[in-house]
């Protein structure tokens, strides 16, 4: 059945509802947000041409002010590589050791991956509200009236309200793919480490986690690249104020996009936020191979 | 990589201790307990306070069970907050976003993995890469795009986005079933006269139930939450999906928590019964995206 002309146009029928929406919805437009960002366009009249003036005027702008929004971003990517990561793999070291309740452990740290960033955004704009939320209503229970503030409305204070939830999200997330990993880790590895005298200390640093690499690797393009792209929740909760104070290039787009009307300058932002994931994951990739 | 590989897991190891480390077990312990009320907490408070009037959500009863049961919450948020035509529009773009995933991975899996050619493992790669592509790249061409052809403001400008996103993970997850069943049975089937098509339909697809289960769990979770293509490409109220709805509905009832809390807890109870009774499979899904993405 095989080099006939109908098996040929049979591979072709079946790949085709594939190909097309892969090709249509993801590739195409990539292709069209980087020729959109040559151009000064409102969307409405004829685009003009413009060369890299949109990629100059985004990293020079104070009014744009791309930087710092990029700022913020990797700002929210270095605390989740260095606390959120870091808090996973315990939980998943610690789980992995058959604990009473392990299974239930698992499931209840991933639930919050599950539930949609809206809903998880809305509970925590009510938990951060300034007059009946939870957290200020703790604190005056417990007297400590002169800690209450307007959690997410304070710039001092916005920036890193609105990570937490962040964070907290997507914890279970890493946790469960680090615990998949050191369930993978070979029996015969672990009894020779055993036999050496190893504690468990050292049985987690010199053979788990060194075996386990390759998801840790995953974890934190994971995080990085996640950071750089995060725009749910901010959204929700702040949408980038107070006066810019937590803007993220996603939410930063999207005005763009929607508010200024400048579909240009808008895909510029997309451009750089896939240039730039590309980028990390390749640094990371590197320092990975590198140790 | 399965999670229940019991000859490999570290159980029953025995380390050495002592009363202090006796101590230290218990204080990791109780870090693992916290941190699970930690994550129960808000889900826990959510269906609590849509179950309140303000008088209690904003009085001495604020994460309490609720003394009297306000179940006019749920009404409201059905009738005034629109949240049945907000679930119906959900679930109509996850159904369909669901069956056009499906169809064209298993489609084009099959076509990558059993039909013999040149190109097609890079056809395989070029098709991964999706699961890469962040939907940011694609915003504002879609938009203009979905636009020029009249499609905004429609279910379509939602489920077309989301298969296509979809795309990608369901190729990788049907690809790992696929090549688990025999190929003695396409050449019997092929001996006995099947063409491809037959082979596809009447062998290949019902012994494909598992990967359907698993792609359409994982779909089901992309589309039920997404909110960045649910805002852009739809400000009309008649095709708002529920996290769309649920942001509008916040804003409205500004001063009263109740019936927002009635509309996030319609939203997010269907995706907790999914995972009660599937927690396993969903979880192998993602740990099987992580992997090889």
């Amino acid at each position: 059945m095989r080099r006939t002309l109908g098996y040929r146009m049979n591979i072709i029928l079946f790949l085709l509802p594939a190909l097309f929406l892969f090709v249509a919805v993801l590739i195409a437009p990539i292709i069209m947000s980087t020729y959109y960002s040559f151009f000064d366009w409102n969307g409405l009249t004829a685009p003009k041409l413009i060369a890299f003036k949109n990629y100059v005027e985004l990293f020079t702008s104070k009014s744009i002010s791309f930087l710092p929004a990029l700022k913020n971003s990797l700002l929210l990517a270095l605390f989740s590589v260095l606390i959120q990561l870091p808090f996973a793999l315990w939980l998943a070291l610690k789980l992995s050791k058959h604990l009473p309740g392990e299974r239930a452990f698992i499931s209840i740290y991933f639930m919050p991956v599950l539930i949609s960033t809206v809903v998880i955004g809305q509970l925590w704009l009510k938990i951060y509200n300034p007059d009946y939320g939870v957290l200020n209503v703790a604190l005056r229970a417990v007297g400590l009236e002169s800690w209450t503030r307007s959690w997410l409305g304070d710039k001092t204070t916005a920036l890193g309200a609105a990570f937490i939830p962040t964070l907290w999200q997507y914890v279970g997330y890493h946790m469960l793919l680090m615990y998949a990993g050191v369930k993978g880790v070979p029996r015969e590895l672990l009894e020779a480490g055993m036999l050496d005298g190893c504690t468990e200390k050292q049985l987690n640093r010199h053979i788990i986690i060194p075996y386990i690499k390759p998801i840790l690797r995953v974890s934190v393009i994971f995080a990085v690249t996640g950071s750089l792209k995060s725009f749910d929740l901010i959204y929700v909760l702040t949408n980038g104020g107070p006066v810019h104070a937590t803007e993220v290039p996603s939410t930063l787009m999207l005005n763009l996009l929607f508010l200024r009307n400048r579909y240009g300058m808008g895909s510029t932002i997309a451009v750089m936020l896939i240039l730039l994931c590309f980028l990390f994951a390749l640094l990371i990739n590197l320092a990975f191979k590198e140790e | 990589m399965t999670m229940d590989s019991e000859k490999n897991s570290l159980g029953r190891l025995n380390f050495k201790s002592g009363s202090s480390a006796k101590v230290s077990r218990v204080l990791e312990y109780s870090v693992l307990v916290l941190w699970a009320l930690l994550c129960l907490f808000p889900v826990y408070w959510m269906i609590t306070f849509s179950l309140k009037d303000n008088a209690q959500i904003f009085g001495a009863n604020v994460i309490g069970l609720p003394e009297t049961w306000f179940w006019s919450n749920y009404a409201r948020a059905m009738t005034l907050g629109r949240m049945d035509l907000y679930f119906m529009n959900s679930f109509l773009v996850a159904v369909i976003t669901i069956i056009i995933t499906l169809l064209a991975s298993c489609m084009a899996t099959y076509a990558m993995t059993r039909l013999v050619w040149k190109w097609r493992g890079t056809m395989n790669k070029f098709f991964m890469l999706g699961l890469t592509i962040p939907i940011h790249a694609a915003i504002v061409p879609l938009y203009v795009v979905l636009g020029k052809v009249h499609l905004l403001n429609s279910l379509p400008a939602l489920f077309i986005p989301y298969s296509a996103f979809a795309l990608a993970m369901g190729i990788l997850i049907c690809t790992g079933f696929m090549g688990g069943i025999p190929y003695d049975l396409d050449e019997a089937a092929f001996l006995d006269g099947c063409g491809v098509w037959a082979i596809f339909f009447r062998v290949i697809a019902p012994l494909m139930v598992p990967a359907v289960a698993t792609v359409g769990i994982y779909t089901f979770l992309q589309c039920w939450n997404e909110l960045m293509f649910a805002t852009v490409f739809n400000s009309s109220e008649a095709y708002k999906t529920l996290p769309v709805g649920i942001q509008g509905l916040a804003g409205q009832y500004l001063r009263e928590w109740g019936p927002t809390g009635a509309a996030m807890a319609i939203a997010t109870i269907p995706t907790l019964l999914v995972y009660i009774f599937m927690s396993k499979r969903i979880q192998e899904s993602f740990i099987a995206g992580a992997v090889k993405g």
